[in-house]
Parts: structure tokens; sequence; C-alpha cells
């Protein structure tokens, strides 16, 4: 009973910051002359109303729930790693590369072009990580500026070198030996779900039950008792980054290798696009735990398969759930709010 | 003048040097005009200046607001939309201003008296303003990520007989010698400062931490609105979704680059917008066009964003208690 409090009690700021988030969204949405309630009753049905509607939001869910881990374990080992954004482009090019352009055999082919893309996003993550323990850049500006030259790099990768003879919209589709099985017939959740899941359960299993673990979450919390106790930051840091750059890669190449119908990339980066940013919300809904967030990313994912039944049932335009996920953001970096909400309660139950 | 002649000083500035020789032999190489490179540079200078110099007095206070991004997108938009609706671009950069300096007060509010993470903050802002501008956009144009205002609301710049300029670029020029002034010769300079180093000092003093810290936040959020407004009205033309592409956070590099000095990060701008203001130029220029696909061309700031922040970081001395929540013993 204690636990299950505890536990309540830890799931309390996410819940508030919820709430604030879809009521200031739905005052914006009413500001603008939309009906808010019907808005949200299409972004509820849109998102869980029926199986097919539910497989889309897991499927949303999975590149999230990776990003997510990108900024979660930076935050974890103290860093603002803001970078998945980036390193998702370069996984999703790097499994286009290895999807398309090579030949193996069906098993091997996805796991190889899975890897190319995880290493292709860790790749990534290196340069703000030397930049950070060499030069003490601070991975808030290194990881933005790297984000925009992975933005012009890859785009022109797709347009100039990728690009599908006769439909220069999208580059190559991987072949069918590289794409993951589709789950449910119809929609785009493939099998792809279980190996982001994996992932994030090995985040955790890493954070929890390893030396390297233990001292990124020392360094996290307390970074002068970290030092005083032999812990080399240089090498936290440069961890978490690296795992952070595979987490991001995987999602990146998830988007490819494991969602129909395109399995490409646009020449616009459409298909990839926010999915970085979108993990920092993710990230902190799930309070940076691997497991939280894997909740937490059926909610944001929820949010954007939603958003765009939303968009056609009452027209409101489905960015404005980029919107909502800021102002959940804004609530939860103020701890304030739940301390308020908190007296609030308490003040009531004296009361009664 | 320490600061910029120490021996490694000396050599990082020789290397600033020997490239700018080395942009500008390729330019006369390749027949692309001077005067139009220091226009566009002028003009990519104005928003990173103002963003970075309110800033500077924003962490010498004690706050980080690194959501300068999400102010510059909103304040472009919604300062747009009021240049429309009056018929008049000035109001519309004043509008910029004025919510620029509305969302600083909300972040300050937040950052001192919710004892806010302020990178979060910083984060949430930022992300709020890539769902909320298109959305704006859309429900006010009807069209999506892109619009252009009539002609008549846009500031034209002002025509001298060597280059046109902006107004609102010698207004960011004015600014960075009055924000030094106010700064290093003012008493409130002294107490910005104080509020961002040893903030126990200032409230023993009778000064109100809380009030310091927040004005230095309303000043950054202000002139990073007005930044954000001179985009669209007086730079582009017209807005789209993306429009501050980075700014917000190249502004932060010329601040960190600065050492928190408006001054310098008047300096620092002016290079970074250079290294723009060239980009634009050589990305549209049809003979380099053939040779060198323009998205290559358009990393160009990022990257030299990059090396001129690894370079000068070193340098940067940041105040005592940035970033964090003031709270009496």
């Amino acid at each position: 009973m204690e636990k299950l409090k505890r536990f309540l009690e830890e799931l309390l700021p996410s819940a508030v910051a919820l709430v604030i988030g879809l009521l200031v969204g739905g005052i914006l949405m009413y500001a603008y002359g939309y009906d808010a309630l019907a808005a949200y009753k299409a972004l509820f049905l849109g998102s869980f109303g029926s199986l097919y509607d539910f497989s889309e939001t897991l499927s949303f869910a999975i590149p999230v729930m990776l990003t997510g881990i990108t900024f979660a374990i930076g935050v974890r080992a103290g860093l603002f790693n803001i970078g998945a954004e980036g390193q998702l482009y370069m996984g999703a090019i790097g499994a286009v590369i290895a999807g398309a352009l090579v030949q193996l055999p069906p098993l091997i082919h996805v796991a190889f072009a899975t890897l190319v893309a995880m290493l292709f996003g860790m790749a990534w993550s290196i340069g703000p990580a030397l930049l950070k323990v060499k030069r003490g850049v601070h991975e808030v500006i290194s990881t933005i500026m790297f984000n925009w030259i992975a933005f012009y790099f890859v785009m022109y990768l797709a347009q100039y070198h990728l690009a599908e003879p006769g439909r220069a919209e999208k580059t190559y589709s991987v072949l069918e030996t590289a794409r993951y099985s589709i789950l449910v017939e119809g929609t785009s959740l493939t099998s792809v779900l279980f190996v982001a899941i994996a992932f994030n359960i090995a985040v955790y299993m890493f954070l929890a039950l390893t030396k390297m673990g233990f001292e990124l979450r020392v360094y996290g919390t307390n970074p002068d008792a970290a030092r005083y106790a032999g812990i080399s930051d240089k090498k936290v840091m440069l961890v978490s980054f690296l795992i952070g750059g595979l987490a991001a890669g995987l999602a990146g190449g998830s988007q490819i290798l494991g969602r129909p119908p395109t399995w490409a990339l646009y020449g616009t980066m459409g298909n990839v696009m926010n999915l970085g940013f979108d993990g920092i919300g993710v990230a902190l809904i799930g309070r940076n735990h691997p497991l939280g967030i894997i909740v937490a990313s059926i909610f944001i994912g929820a949010l954007k398969h939603g958003g765009r039944y939303m968009e056609y049932q009452v027209g409101v335009y489905s960015e404005l759930v980029e919107a909502i996920t800021g102002l959940i953001i804004i609530a939860l970096a103020v701890p304030e709010i739940v301390e308020m909400v908190k007296r609030w309660r308490v003040r009531r139950r004296v009361k009664i | 003048m320490t600061l910029l002649l120490g021996r490694r000083g000396f050599f990082k500035w020789l290397a600033v040097a020997a490239s700018l020789a080395i942009v500008l032999l390729s330019i006369k190489r390749f027949g692309l005009s001077p005067t139009s490179i220091l226009e566009a540079s002028l003009l990519a200078m104005t928003p990173l200046a103002l963003a970075a110099m309110g800033e500077s007095i924003n962490e010498r206070a004690g706050l980080v607001n690194i959501g300068l991004e999400g102010i510059f997108l909103i304040t472009a938009a919604l300062g747009v939309w009021f240049a429309e609706v009056t018929g008049n671009g000035w109001i519309g950069l004043l509008a910029g201003t004025v919510i620029g300096g509305l969302i600083g007060l909300i972040f300050g509010i937040l950052s001192v008296y919710g004892k806010a993470d302020q990178i979060i903050l910083g984060i949430g802002i930022n992300m709020f303003a890539i769902g909320f501008v298109p959305f704006f956009m859309m429900a006010e144009w009807a069209f999506p990520g892109i619009h252009i205002p009539p002609r008549e609301v846009l500031i034209t710049p002002i025509y001298t007989p060597f280059i046109k300029i902006s107004h609102i670029t010698i207004l960011t020029i004015i600014l960075a010698f009055a924000l030094h002034y106010l700064l290093h010769k003012t008493p409130l300079g002294l107490r910005i400062k104080a509020a961002g180093e040893m903030p126990e000092a200032l409230d023993v003093a009778g000064v109100s931490v809380e009030k310091t810290r927040i004005l230095g936040a309303v000043i950054s959020g202000a002139l990073t609105g007005l930044g954000g407004a001179f985009m669209p009205l007086a730079w582009f033309g017209g807005i789209v979704k993306e429009i501050s592409a980075g700014r917000g956070f190249i502004a932060l590099a010329v601040l960190v680059s600065a050492g928190l000095e408006p001054l310098l990060a008047l300096g620092f701008a002016f290079l970074f917008g250079f290294a723009e203001g060239l980009a634009f130029s050589v990305a549209v220029d049809p003979y380099i066009k053939e040779i060198v696909p323009y998205h290559l061309v358009l990393m160009i700031p990022y990257i030299i964003t990059l090396v001129t922040v690894a370079i000068f970081v070193g340098k940067a001395r940041f105040p005592k208690a940035i970033g964090q929540p003031y709270r009496r013993e």
C-alpha cells in the first residue's frame, strides 16, 4: 500500500502537467474559434477508438520512446542532450543505405540495416560529445548545430544521391528483406516495436545493474561526490552521448525499416521531422525512467496519431499537439506547480 | 584589451583574420559583389545581435533562457499578424518587442518564483513555438507553413550612397553600446551583475534579487522579440514556419563566445552574420550552384558556429549563481 502511494506520488507531477497542457491547449483552440471539447473527443477516439487506431498510436510511439531515451540518459548523466533530432536523421539515412543498396538474406538484412542505423546515430553523437569533453562547449548549442548540419546533409543525400528514379520526392525504398514484418494487417505497426521495447529494457538494466550505469546515475545526481569517488566525468558523458546516439539512430531506422507503406525517407524529411524533439517531452513525462518512457511514448503517440483525426474532424491543425507537448514540458519544469496542487490537497483534506 | 590580446588570444584572432582573408579572396575569385554580401551580413547580424545582447543581460543577472529560438518564432508570426492588421510594419516590430517581453516576463516569473528548471523551461518554450506557430498560421491565414504579407507593411531599408541598411540594424549597433554602458557604468548594471554573482549581497543591500532577475528576463525577451519580428518584416519579406532556423541557438553561441559582453556580442554576431550572408549569396549564385549543391552551402553557418564556439568558449566566465533559483537563507 505504502509502495503504491509512493508510486502515485511519483506520477503526480506528470498528471498535473498533462492536465495543464491539455487545458491551455483547449483555451488556445477556443480562442481561435474551434470546438475544443469536440477536438479532444476526436483526439481520443482517433487514437484509442479501434484496433486500427490503437495500432497506429503504438506505431507513432516507437520512435519517440527511443528518442526519449536519448534525452533521458543525458539527463541521468547531468546533460541536456537535445541532439536526438539530427542523430535520428542520420539513422534514417543509414537505414536507407543499408536497406536499399545492400543485398543480404532475409533476417540478416534486417538486423544489419538496424545496426547500421544505430551506428550512424551514434557516430553523429560523437561530435557534440567530444566538444563537450575536450572544449567544454555546452551540449545545447552543439547538438542543435549538429541537428541542422544533419538536416541539410541528409536532405542532400536523399535528394541528390539516393532519390528513387522517377519518384524524386522520396529515396529508394528498402528491399523486402530489410523490412520488419507488419503486426496488424492494414496498419503501419511492425515488429520493430519489440526491438524498441527491448532497447528500453536494456537501458533500464544498464542503469540499474551495471557499474557504469551506477556511475552514470551518481554523476547525474551529484557530480562533486562522483568526482570525489573517482568516477571519470568524461567517461560518463561520453557513454551517455553514445547510448543516446544509438537510441536515436534506432529511432531513425525504425521509420525506414519498420514503417509501411513507404519504407523510405522523403526528400523533405517530412516523415522523420520533430520525432527527436518529441522525445524530450516523452522523457520528461516518463520522469526520465526507461519504463516510464514506454508509457509516456504511448501518450505522445496518441497525441500524434489522434491529432490527424482531430484535424480531419474538427479542422484544428494537427501541429497543435506539438504546442500541447510544449505546454506540458513547461508545466513539468516548474516544481512549484505540483507543490501548489499538493498544498491545495492538504488544505482540502483538513477542511473535511 | 587583455581579453583580446592575450598570447593565445592573439593566435585566435590571427586565425579569424586569416579565414576572413581567404573568404574575401574567394569572393573576388567568384565575382560576387562585396556590397551585397555586406548588406546580407548586416541583415543576418541584426536578430543574432539583438537576442545575444538581451540574453547577456539576462545571464549576467543569473537566468539562462534557451527559449530564444521559440521567442523568435512566435514574435515573427505575431509581428507579421499585427503589421497586417494595422497596416503598419513598425507596429508589427513593436508588437514583436512587447510580446517577446511578455514571454520573457513569464519565463522570469516561472524561474524566479516558480523555481523552475530553466533549461527545461526553455525547451518547453521552443517546443510550444514549434507547434503554436504552424497552428496560428493555419488558423489566421489558412495556408500551411508559409505566408507573404502585402508589400506595404514591409519595412524598407535606408539607402545610403554605399549600402542599404535597415533602421533596426542601426538601432542594434546603438543598443550594443547602450547596454555596454548600462552594464558597466550604471548602478543598475552593478545590481544586475550582483544578482548573478552574489545574490545574497544584493539581498542584504536591500535590492530585490527576484525583481532584478525578472528585469533581465524581460529585456532579453523584448530584444529577442524585436529580432523575431525583424526577420519577416525587414529581412525576408515573408514568413515560413521554420523562419528562425536555429538562430536562437546561434545567438546563444554568439553570447558564449563573447563571454556575456554585449559589445563583443555585436562583433561575434557580425562574424556569424557574415557566414550566413556569405552562404546566402553563394547559395543563389548560378555559377557556384552548379559546383556545390546549395544544401551543403547552407550547412556553413552552423559549422562556423561550432568552430567559433569551440575556439572561444574557454575564455567565457559565467556568473557564479547562474541558472540557480535564489533561496533566502
